[in-house]
Formats: structure tokens, sequence, C-alpha cells
């Protein structure tokens, strides 16, 4: 009948399996063609089908089908969901908590306060009045396209998420750049984070928090935009001079003045283009993220490829573009200061 | 002696792999560095080392590349630990300090000025140069007085605001060198301090090293691989070659008694008449068969001594110190001194020594 029918029976597991064969399991194509054309299924050795679970289960009964190994892994992550649910929402209950709180702030001041207020930080982190001509052209050209709001939401989870992701992601590099075993431990769950597709965090965060709750997307782009800062914290801190290590130590410094007078200094450089990186991958996931519920600039691109509609999808595609430009430079002229100061 | 020593280094082991006590066993039954390597893949640092380094005096530890001086003078503050050995500072036995004592000695009583500077490239001149109080605590306000005397000591004055990437080669050595001062230790531990420097900005912080020794009198443990700079600097010259002491002693001595055939093709290459003192080469006795030409002082060098003569041979000069007749130097003793011996019958090395 089966390909495999062979090996039970050689094996002696014919008992194991059960006499049926393939009974109620649902039947493949190629059963379902040869009922309806009579014929039997009989395969070519061309044809011959890999040893994968569906072509065992054909043969033997006990050994279970793909499908049931997706099946087993949902209802596996729906049995141990409410354990997680009691740790994992105390923990990041305030990331919902400041998500809201900023999401109300940044909408709640009037925009003759928040341009201003954007041009100012902007002017204090670059010093290039170039940089403040470019912020306040290009929000006032979202403002004046009706799309502030958007923005202003976009802008705020990006803030939070970015905030903590630095907050998370420099003590973890410290920490991966002490320790090689850290290290050879962090480097797969990095890579991993990295090339997940970003839609796949989504799925088990839905099934943990409800989705009206802000956390939900937020720690999907924190998750997804940690990755950078974390290896560029690790990466700059092992690349200091261990010349200048050497001195600190050979002055008598202790690990801790080592670590906050020499190391994160001249790894600053490092760390800063890590944050840039980190804010542009924020940037990314936020408009994903609208796919679950995320305000912001992402609900209108969302809405654009809903409903077609064109003009609503590339206007909002160039607020997104131009939000990029205005922080990707802005932490740029950060960085080139940090830059200039030191070599 | 009558020098008080400062530090002694004794039966000193470094063994670089995975299990340095059972290389050191084998070192200890007189396996090699290539033995060591080839059959059990370990790395000999330090084979067997005793020093005693005179106190305000300068030890210059010399060898060429590989040879462990950078080891050994990590060892001294502990930068490296040893297999085996010890190293006492002041009598005490450095290798029982914890981390405490460890900073203690790092901070208050010994510094150390690197080949490659080292300075902080994020703080300014005076920054680094305080940094030694700076790790005790002290604020800027409070250590910048004595930072800036040390700074213009070393002839880097109103460069405080500078970062040290705006500074030559040399000046960031001389702020390597403020920042040691201003430790204020006993113990100043130099690196291959000038190796980094171009000849003549060398010569120059030579220079420097000699006038602040003969003004601070500071115990110096300088490591060099140019023996003109070790017959410069040196009260004590320790020559290592493959982690053990080939010879070691007073310059003077070491240039006209070479132990052995290694230290001679060292000395061979080198301006004996610019190196070697009338004190080395003087006849203790003062049996005065000749007429006296004139006195020359104990410490001048050969070169003076012949330009004083005009190369005249037949001349006899009443070598002085501090107003004292201490001996007397026939111009033939002299000239015999200038060619390594045992090399007279070599016209090549004639050439060379001349």
């Amino acid at each position: 009948m089966a390909t495999y029918d062979f090996i039970f029976d050689k094996l002696g597991l014919r008992g194991w399996c059960g006499d049926g064969g393939s009974g109620d399991g649902p039947m493949s194509m190629a059963d379902l063609l040869g009922q309806t054309t009579g014929e039997d299924t009989a395969v070519s050795a061309w044809d011959t089908p890999f040893p994968s679970l569906d072509a065992l289960h054909d043969a033997c009964e006990t050994i279970p089908q793909s499908r049931d190994l997706t099946t087993g892994l949902e209802t596996g992550f729906l049995n141990i969901k409410d354990t997680l649910k009691i740790v994992v929402d105390p923990l990041t209950q305030p990331l919902s908590w400041a998500l809201n709180e900023m999401l109300w702030l940044m909408q709640a001041v009037p925009w003759w306060i928040m341009i201003p207020l954007l041009m100012l930080i902007s002017y204090a982190v670059g010093r290039s009045l170039k940089l403040v001509a470019l912020v306040a052209v290009c929000f006032g050209f979202l403002a004046f396209v009706d799309y502030y709001d958007y923005t202003m939401q976009t802008l705020a989870i990006i803030f939070v998420c970015a905030f903590i992701c630095v907050l998370l992601g420099v003590p973890i590099g410290i920490a991966m750049s002490r320790s090689d075993r850290t290290q050879r431990v962090m480097i797969p769950i990095l890579d991993m984070l990295q090339t997940l597709p970003p839609f796949v965090y989504l799925i088990p965060l839905i099934f943990l928090f409800s989705v009206t709750e802000p956390k939900l997307y937020g720690i999907a782009i924190i998750l997804y935009a940690i990755v950078p800062v974390v290896r560029l914290t690790d990466l700059g801190i092992r690349l200091v001079d261990q010349d200048v290590i050497e001195a600190a130590d050979a002055f008598g410094m202790t690990d801790r003045q080592k670590l906050f007078g020499v190391q994160i200094p001249l790894a600053l450089p490092n760390i800063m283009a890590g944050v840039n990186q980190t804010i542009m991958m924020s940037l990314a996931m936020v408009v994903i993220a609208s796919l679950v519920s995320a305000p912001g600039l992402g609900v209108l691109v969302l809405r654009g490829i809903r409903s077609l509609e064109l003009g609503v999808g590339l206007l909002s595609g160039l607020g997104i573009v131009l939000l990029a430009i205005i922080l990707d430079r802005v932490t740029k002229a950060a960085l080139a200061r940090i830059n200039a100061s030191q070599n | 002696m009558s020098d008080d020593i400062k530090i002694r280094i004794r039966n000193l082991y470094k063994i670089f792999g995975d299990n340095p006590e059972m290389a050191l066993d084998h070192v200890k039954q007189g396996m090699g560095k290539t033995e060591l390597l080839a059959e059990h893949g370990h790395v000999l640092g330090l084979n067997d080392i005793n020093v005693d380094m005179p106190a305000g005096k300068t030890t210059v530890i010399m060898g060429l590349s590989g040879s462990g001086k950078s080891t050994l003078i990590r060892h001294l503050n502990r930068l490296i630990d040893p297999t085996a050995g010890q190293v006492l500072i002041d009598g005490d036995d450095i290798l029982s300090y914890n981390d405490k004592q460890l900073r203690d000695l790092r901070q208050h009583r010994m510094s150390m000025v690197f080949q490659k500077f080292a300075l902080f490239p994020h703080r300014t001149v005076l920054e680094n140069t305080g940094l030694a109080p700076s790790v005790e605590g002290e604020s800027k306000k409070k250590y910048a007085d004595e930072a800036r005397k040390w700074l213009a000591r070393v002839g880097l004055e109103g460069q405080d605001d500078q970062y040290p990437h705006q500074l030559s080669g040399g000046m960031q050595q001389r702020v390597g060198i403020a920042r040691a001062l201003t430790s204020n230790s006993d113990i100043m531990l130099m690196d291959e301090a000038f190796s980094a420097l171009d000849p003549l900005i060398r010569t120059d912080m030579q220079n420097l090293l000699i006038e602040l020794q003969a003004e601070l009198a500071k115990t110096v443990v300088f490591i060099t691989h140019d023996l003109d700079e070790s017959l410069k600097l040196a009260d004590h010259l320790v020559i290592l070659k493959d982690g053990f002491i080939v010879q070691q002693g007073e310059p003077q001595h070491i240039l006209l008694n070479p132990a052995d055939p290694y230290i001679e093709d060292f000395v061979s290459d080198i301006n004996r008449a610019r190196v070697l003192r009338t004190r080395s080469v003087m006849q203790k006795t003062g049996t005065g068969t000749k007429d006296i030409a004139g006195e020359v002082d104990h410490d001048a060098n050969l070169e003076s001594v012949i330009e004083a003569s005009g190369g005249d041979t037949n001349k006899c000069y009443r070598v002085m110190k501090n107003g004292e007749e201490v001996g007397i130097l026939d111009m033939r003793t002299l000239v015999r001194a200038l060619v390594p011996q045992g090399g007279s019958d070599d016209p090549e090395a004639a050439r060379r020594a001349g």
C-alpha cells in the first residue's frame, strides 16, 4: 500500500503500528486522486517520497502526521500560556503605561510647542542649524497634510521603545563584552531575533496579550530593534585599545572605574552607531506593528493596502521616510560630535 | 653593597600555556624554550630570574623582542602573575597581596610609562596627567596644581586643555612621563618608553630622564632593546635572552668583560670611546712611571680624553674623583680598551669597534 510498509514489516513493528494502515487520517491528494480514478496509488521508484512524517504515517498509523506536530506546538504553547502570562504580564505592564503616557503626552502638547521643542532637541544634539531647518520643514510638511497626529503617535512609540532598547541593550552588551561565555550564548539569540521574520514575533504575542494592550506591539518592536545596540556595545567595548586598559590597570583603577571612566566613553561612538540602528529598526517595525493595533503612520499604510487607497499609502509612506531621515540625521550628528572630540 | 635594594626578584618563572605547573617541572629539570614549545606546547616566558634593583638607581633590562623583558616588567606590578617565584618590593612579597593592597601598590608606590603612550584619548592632557590622583577620587581642582607642575617640568606648559591626539609622539610621551611623576611613587616602570619615538626626540627624552633622575632619584626600571640607550641610562644592566638572564651588572663591566658570545656580539657594534668611562679603564695603583700630562674626571668618557691628548699614546692622566686622585690612566691602556677583548686579531671587529 504505502511506500514504507516494508520497514515496519521487516522490523516486526506491524503490531505496534496497528493494522489499519492509513485509515482515518486525512487523505493525501494522491490518495484522493487514486480513489476517484479507481486506480491503486502505485508509486514508481522515481516518485519515491522522502520518508517524512506523512509518508511514514501512511505506512504506520502510530507515527504522527506533520500537522500533528504543528498542532502539538500550538497546544503546547497554549498550555504554558497562562503560567507565562502570570510572569510576563506584570513585568511588561510598565511598558504599556509608558507607551500610553507617551502617546497621550505627544498628542496633548499643542503643535506650536511640540515642533519648536523637537527643533530645540535636534539643535542640542546636533549643534547644526541646517539640521534644525530640516526638522522644521519635515514636521511642517507632515502637519500641513494633516498627518501631524499620526506622526506624533509613531514618534512617541519610537521614543519609548528605543529608550527601553538602550536601557536593556547597553547592559546586555557590557555583560557580553566581559565574558566570552555570555557572548557565545547571546550571539545565536541575537542572530535569531535579527533574522526571524518580524511578523513571527507577533503571533505568540497575540496569544499572550490582548490586542488592545500597547505592550503587545511594544514588546515586538523592542525584540526586533534591540539587536544592534547590544551587538555594537559589545563590539565597542571589546575594541577599546588594550594598551589603554593596561594603563588603567597599572594606575590601580577598579573595574567600575575602568568601565565608566574608560571603556564606555571610548566605546561611545560604537554604542551611538548602535542606537542609530536601533531607532531605524524600531521605525521599520512600528509599521508592521500597526497590524496589531499600533497607532501612527503605519495605520495609514495599512489602510492604503487594505482598501487600495493609493494616495494615502504613498503619502504615509513618504511620511515614514521623512521621519526616518530626521531620526537618522539627528543621531548621526550626535555620533559625529562624539567622534570629533575623540580622534 | 651600600645601596639599598628596592626590588628583589627571586627565582621567577613564567610559563604560558594550559598547564604551566607541569611545564615548570620540565623547565626546572633543564628543558629549554624550543623543546618546551615543541614537546608540550607551552611557551617559556621567564626562566629563573634573579635580580636586585637598587633604590634610587636606574635598572635597565635589555633584550631583543621575545626575550621576555616586557613580561618581566609586568610582573613588578602584577599585570602578569608568575608561575613560580617571588617579587619583593621594600621586602614585601607582592604576590601575597589582595586586590586592595595591589591597587594601593599601583596607585601610590609604582607608576608606569608605556611604549605606545597609552594616554586616555577622551581626556585632556591635564586630566591624563592627573590620572593617579583622580583614580583616588581627587577632584580636578585639587590635583591640577600638582599636575601642572610636572607638565611644566617635562616641558609641556600651556597644553593643559589639548587632547592627546593633538600632540606629537614626543609630546605624548612627555605627558606619559608627567602622568607617572604626578603619582609621586618611588618606583617608575618604563616599558620601551622611547622606542616609538624618532631618534632625535629619543635622545631628548633620554636626557630628560637623566636630568629627572639626578633631581628625583627614583627607582627606575627601564626596558629597551637598544644597547646604546641602555648604556646611556643604566646604573645596573640586565641582559635577557630567551627568558633567562645572560649577564647582569654594571654596564661598564659588562662592556669590558662580556660573559658569552651573545653579549660579545651585542657590544661589538657600539661606540666604546663614547660609552666607556675613565674609571673603568684606569689603573688603581698610582705608580706614575711617566709624566702626568693632566687630570681627568673619573666619569669622563674616553672620547674626551682622546681629544684632550691629541691622539698621543705616550701620555698619562691622573683620574680625579671629587678632587682626589683615584687612579692613573695610561693612553695605551685606553686605546687597547677600545677594541673588544679577543677581537684584536679580527680586523673587522677592530674596525667596527674603532
